[in-house]
């Protein structure tokens, strides 16, 4: 794989241990992501990938016992510094989760929410935002009549959209996706995997994923985690066809997970 | 043992349909005597002095204005304890924290009407000069409390039962803990805070001890908290444990006022009841 200038990271990981109280979840991983490009984090359950996905905008900050050794750098800066506002860092960095889990408001307070508790009171900009960003979900066809309905009431595929949709509001420069289309049927995932791609072009893209087909279709590099350890993280072409480690090629081909 | 356990099941069921009927015919005696409309619009209580008349409204008003007043300290302070407790507190001193709420909740109430009567009037006093000696306001205050409890832990419940993902969608997005509280957390628990309330709301109306001891028994169709009220509660136990004929009209106003309460209680206990079904399950 290439080797990245400094300018070109926009998202990297040095050195990177992470433990939950006792247990060590993630060994030493070291890990540099291009700007606008797509990323999958691959590999069996309890490996540590969703934990890793999420040091990137603090959600483990929550969790009982966690605690990290090494340094995560979004953009330059280490966001694990005393000096960052989590809070900021987060309306950069937006996240997909694996259930959709839309605010039980409406459709367009949903996608207004991020505007909404950043102060901003503009009708129109917000309803412009609004707009823009459903539309960049490829949801605005399928709601705009029906923005002042209960976001509880679309389906599942609809739900996840618009939690996509309700990320991009606030213009993030990056989309951290934890198993975005676990949940939905075979065609709310194709359309999820469409807007995935569209999304590129504007956004760096992380995406955890079980689905091995997945990540083939829509990344362009993949990253395989086992027990904690980056296996391997090169060019998902290379790791589909001929990885350079024996784990890797059991894993893509089936031979455990 | 199978029949020993319908007879108990039977027993309560039976009770609760004989205070209904004996609540209705009584007061279906009394409204032979006096017009509905009378007993609805008339704003004068009297039916011990000569002059009789026999308006609920001085007794309702002074029930709901005891209830309000506790209602404005209960509701805030225990849906800030809630979200305190749900959002805020770490998990030992929750759990620590609860049940010590709870025992707000077991101290009997004549305790909490001497308190209102002996502590929270004469400090007021200092302060509101007007303030009679029993009055709506220490009796409310206190009232306030005692609820808090009731509504903090039922919102705490309904808090704590929002899913994680929620929580996490707003912290996603940048919000503090207090805006995640407050515009994601607070709605979406929103049909069993509603509920919490219209049950402390339904408990304060049906209060007795505090309302007895600490605000008077002086029926009084007034809005102000300073003054000496009587609430229907009061009345009841007052009217019953002075020495009323039986079967007269007097003895029957109990029942009248009774079976106000019991209404307005039903009431308030189907509307929750409704609202619990219809919202229950929005999650799952």
């Amino acid at each position: 794989m290439e080797k990245l200038s400094i300018k070109e990271k926009k998202l990297e990981a040095i050195n990177l241990n992470v433990f939950y109280g006792a247990k060590q979840v993630l060994k030493d991983v070291n890990i540099a992501i291009k700007a606008n490009t797509v990323t999958a984090f691959i590999g069996p359950s309890g490996c540590g990938k969703s934990t890793f996905l999420r040091t990137f905008n603090r959600m483990n900050d929550y969790v009982e016992g966690f605690r990290k050794e090494g340094d995560i750098i979004v953009d330059g800066k280490d966001i694990y510094q005393k000096m960052i506002r989590v809070e900021e860092l987060r309306k950069k960095i937006g996240m997909v989760f694996q259930k959709p889990n839309p605010f039980p408001k409406s459709i367009f307070e949903n996608v207004a929410y991020g505007l909404k508790i950043q102060g901003i009171k503009n009708k129109k900009l917000i309803e412009e935002t609004v707009e823009k960003s459903l539309k960049q979900s490829a949801l605005w066809d399928e709601v705009k009549d029906d923005l002042k309905k209960s976001a509880l009431s679309l389906s599942g595929g609809q739900q996840q959209r618009l939690c996509i949709a309700r990320a991009l509001a606030l213009e993030p420069s990056i989309l951290l996706m934890d198993e975005p289309a676990s949940a939905l049927d075979p065609i709310s995932t194709a359309k999820i995997e469409d807007l995935i791609w569209e999304l590129k072009q504007k956004y760096t893209i992380v995406i955890v994923t079980h689905n091995m087909q997945q990540a083939g279709r829509i990344s362009d590099n993949t990253a395989f985690f086992y027990m904690g350890d980056l296996v391997e993280y090169d060019e998902t072409k290379k790791i589909f066809t001929n990885p350079e480690k024996e784990r890797t090629q059991n894993y893509i081909t089936g031979r455990f997970g | 043992m199978k029949r020993v356990l319908m007879i108990c099941a039977i027993i309560t069921v039976l009770t609760t349909v004989g205070i209904v009927w004996v609540l209705f015919s009584e007061s279906y005696t009394f409204f032979q005597h006096v017009s509905i409309w009378d007993f609805l619009t008339d704003t004068e209580w009297s039916p011990l002095s000569t002059n009789k008349h026999f308006g609920i409204l001085p007794l309702l008003s002074g029930t709901l204005l005891v209830t309000a007043i506790s209602m404005s300290i209960a509701v805030p302070m225990g849906i800030i304890i809630a979200i305190y407790l749900s959002e805020y507190a770490p998990k030992k001193f929750r759990y620590y924290i609860k049940p010590l709420l709870e025992i707000l909740a077991s101290i009997p109430t004549v305790v909490y009407g001497f308190f209102a009567l002996t502590v929270v009037t004469p400090f007021l006093q200092n302060y509101i000069p007007n303030l009679a000696g029993f009055n709506a306001l220490s009796a409310g205050l206190v009232m306030g409390i005692m609820i808090i409890p009731m509504i903090s832990s039922l919102s705490e419940d309904a808090l704590y039962a929002v899913p994680k993902s929620l929580r996490e969608g707003a912290y996603g997005m940048g919000s503090t803990r207090l805006q995640t509280s407050f515009n994601v957390i607070l709605p979406a628990a929103s049909s069993g805070i509603i509920v919490s309330i219209i049950l402390a709301f339904a408990r304060a109306v049906g209060e007795t001890m505090i309302v007895t001891v600490a605000a008077g028994n002086m029926a009084n169709l007034t809005a102000d908290p300073r003054e000496t009220v009587a609430t229907i509660t009061a009345f009841i136990v007052n009217m019953s444990s002075g020495d009323v004929q039986q079967d007269s009209i007097e003895y029957q106003t109990i029942f009248a006022a009774g079976v106000t309460l019991f209404v307005f209680t039903f009431i308030l206990n189907s509307v929750s009841f409704y609202i619990k079904k219809r919202f229950q399950e929005k999650y799952d």
